[in-house]
């Protein structure tokens, strides 16, 4: 079996497919851990991780909070409203104090892209992405991909949309990265000026017809407008887009029957996809949810034992 | 104070020279180049397996000077000019206070006097505090001394007051150089747009915004007959634009900056701020078309579009980064390495594009080895070869794109006005 080697996890444009892989048989063991009595195994007891978030984030910094806490970590909160931030420290004062105070693993949500890069360059300890800027969120997407390998055994083949607001979605660049790597056919639809300039280089096709892009998808990822990314852009009109891109029933019963969809949430329901959607029987919203949390134990876990590894 | 170089072998673009031969400086000026030249001089250099060539003279510097000194200092980057062999730079204007008016080119000129090592020429703003909404008083700054106009790091973006900033330099006949960029196009934007900024996450600062705006400075200018220079061209329709300007016989010169055509954005994967500058590192086809522009004489110049920032300003967040490289110790290696080792440019064409081109376009006497003109000189070891690190770097900044580079080509001697001012 292949060792972890790497301290960090910053997105998955940076993984082998082998490492990725190797992340989700981790989670898989993990993910019983969570069915038990008690919800706790000992792997990271004595090590402590810091969830430091530069932008407001309840659900993966709440799952990432309850990874470590499985794992026997000991977890503290930055909030950076309330801290040394306000008081204008660099990020890498923040990341060197964190470090001196002897924590083991930064787990950062921050909102300008590579800032998780620039944190790991700087320091010893490790760095985990819990999404940054336009660019990556790696544990998102490999929860994402987790599930469709729950769903479908092996994914190698399969055809996975990913529709909506690519060209400011982080979690969007990760999936692509993950998925194509894979050996996943990516295809992604959006109104033109939501995808970005180059895209099809990863891998992905892009398309802007929805119903023909559902009649082949085994699965599809809706992806939220992010509207407060980027002031001043262009954005389609939500009514509009909702009609031409909007993932409804009517839309859902002319693709296969067993289509997959997911979300990363927060979910706007009526802009991106319909509340009878996302609540119905095709929809693993909340299987995503719960399985975020093993895929962050897995992460946990790994950056953990490559740090040991290199002691 | 006589100096005399010995059997180098001399580059001179202008006089078509390039032979061994010996260089005579006497007091400030160029006494004498001749085969074995047998004359007493006070210091004489062994030039032998050397190039010898006019000082390079760097139309793009930022010497940051007055106003932030804690990322340099004219007394700083006239010392870091004389390691990367050159010998004169025209000052960007936009200090803080800007060199907007006769009382700001006094200040400068006055810390000039003081403390410069070399010769450094003066650029005035085109309008008041670079806002673009006022004219400066384009004239008396030719009149107290300027040679060139810039609003550097912004463009006028008012096409009437450009236009009213072109006649009024053609009739003082001072040069406009122009950043040509529209901001309005470039907005937000901090590296190149293209695949590597989607892969990064990062706003795309696209090729239109520069070459539109070219395109409107060329024809403002050509329509009231005025010289523009064109600054940093980066990007290959840029690049076509001036050779068609030329082509109708515009009376328009450009200059490009090593980066553009050393490195491409794919230098930037890992986010590295000490590559972020404006405009950005392109794609690997607008590095062709750079080169090309050099080849052809569409590019007229070389300048290092020297900008200092502090380790402060960019050990943060890339998007929060300031834009700008430091430039001049590297300028003449990165040359060397890019153009002459891969065959773009020979010794006259690169001489050319470091020191007489630059002096035509300013209207400096320098650049030429003839008797007679301002003994300015450089001696280069073309074959040794140097890491570039930040504890060799002499400016006060120390935000080099080539950190880490094995470039080739070393200054081993640096003379301004017949002084040594750098010795290896």
């Amino acid at each position: 079996m292949m060792l972890w080697t790497k301290k960090d996890l910053l997105g998955l444009e940076y993984l082998t497919k082998d490492e990725i892989e190797l992340i989700l048989d981790t989670a898989e063991s993990f993910k019983e851990v969570s069915t038990r009595e008690i919800k706790k195994v000992p792997a990271l007891r004595g090590k402590t991780a810091v969830n430091l978030f530069y932008e407001p984030s309840t659900r993966t910094r709440v799952s990432f909070e309850v990874a470590a806490k499985r794992l026997s970590a000991d977890v503290i909160n930055i909030a950076t409203e309330t801290s040394s931030v306000r008081k204008g420290e660099t990020l890498i004062d923040t990341g060197k104090n964190i470090q001196a105070l002897k924590a083991d693993i930064i787990i950062m949500r921050h909102n300008c892209s590579g800032a998780s890069n620039m944190l790991a360059h700087a320091l010893d300890i490790s760095v985990v992405n819990a999404g940054d800027g336009w660019h990556e969120h790696p544990t998102q997407a490999l929860l994402d991909i987790f599930t469709l390998r729950e769903k479908f055994g092996t994914i190698k083949g399969l055809n996975v949309a990913i529709v909506g607001d690519i060209a400011h979605s982080r979690v969007a660049r990760s999936n692509i990265w993950g998925l194509t790597k894979l050996g996943v056919n990516v295809i992604l639809c959006a109104p033109q000026m939501l995808l970005p300039v180059g895209i099809e280089l990863t891998g992905a096709k892009t398309s802007s017809n929805i119903d023909e892009v559902l009649e082949k998808a085994d699965a599809v990822n809706v992806l939220r407008m992010q509207f407060e990314r980027d002031e001043g852009a262009a954005f389609p009109e939500q009514l509009d887009y909702f009609k031409k891109f909007g993932i409804t029933e009517e839309r859902l019963a002319k693709a296969k029957k067993d289509i997959v969809v997911m979300h990363p949430g927060p979910i706007n329901r009526g802009i991106e996809i319909s509340s009878a959607v996302a609540d119905g029987a095709n929809s693993v919203i909340l299987e995503q949810v719960t399985n975020g949390i093993a895929v962050r134990m897995a992460v946990l876990y790994l950056v953990s034992q490559a740090k040991d590894a290199k002691k | 104070m006589s100096i005399l170089i010995k059997g180098g072998r001399v580059i001179d673009p202008e006089n078509k020279i390039d032979a061994i031969l010996d260089i005579l400086l006497e007091g400030k000026k160029i006494s004498k180049v001749a085969k074995n030249i047998q004359a007493q001089a006070k210091t004489i250099i062994d030039a032998t397996n050397k190039i010898v060539a006019a000082g390079i003279i760097d139309m793009h510097v930022h010497l940051r000077e007055p106003g932030r000194e804690d990322k340099e200092t004219v007394a700083s980057a006239t010392a870091a000019a004389a390691k990367g062999g050159v010998t004169t730079v025209l000052a960007m204007p936009n200090t803080q206070p800007a060199i907007d008016c006769v009382e700001n080119v006094e200040l400068l000129q006055g810390i000039i006097d003081k403390s410069a090592l070399i010769n450094v020429c003066i650029c005035g703003t085109i309008t008041k505090g670079r806002l673009g909404k006022e004219l400066s008083e384009i004239a008396a700054l030719k009149k107290i001394g300027a040679i060139a106009i810039s609003d550097d790091g912004c463009s006028v973006d008012n096409d009437d007051l450009m236009f009213e900033a072109f006649k009024k330099a053609n009739l003082a006949g001072i040069l406009t150089i122009c950043h040509s960029e529209d901001k309005k196009l470039s907005g937000k934007g901090v590296i190149n747009l293209g695949f590597n900024s989607t892969r990064l996450g990062l706003r795309g600062i696209s090729n239109e915004s520069e070459y539109k705006r070219i395109l409107r400075d060329i024809e403002l200018a050509a329509r009231c007959g005025a010289a523009v220079h064109i600054a940093h061209v980066s990007c290959k329709e840029s690049v076509e634009i001036i050779a068609q300007a030329k082509k109708k016989g515009i009376k328009v010169t450009s200059e490009t900056a090593p980066h553009y055509f050393a490195l491409t954005d794919e230098a930037l994967l890992g986010y590295d701020t000490n590559i972020k500058m404006n405009p950005p590192l392109r794609s690997k086809d607008d590095l062709a078309a750079i080169k090309q522009g050099l080849k052809d004489g569409t590019i007229d110049a070389i300048a290092s579009d020297h900008a200092p920032h502090t380790e402060n300003e960019k050990d943060i967040e890339f998007e929060r980064a300031e834009f700008g490289v430091v430039g001049l110790e590297t300028e003449l290696s990165v040359s060397i390495t890019e153009l002459l080792d891969k065959k773009i440019l020979n010794w006259p064409s690169l001489i050319e594009k470091l020191s007489l081109n630059p002096a035509k376009i300013l209207g400096l006497d320098r650049g030429r080895l003839e008797e007679g003109r301002p003994a300015d000189i450089i001696i280069i070891s073309e074959q040794d070869n140097w890491i570039v690190d930040k504890q060799h770097l002499i400016s006060k900044s120390k935000n080099s794109a080539f950190l880490g580079a094995s470039l080739k080509g070393i200054i081993d001697c640096t003379i301004s006005n017949g002084k040594v001012v750098y010795k290896r």
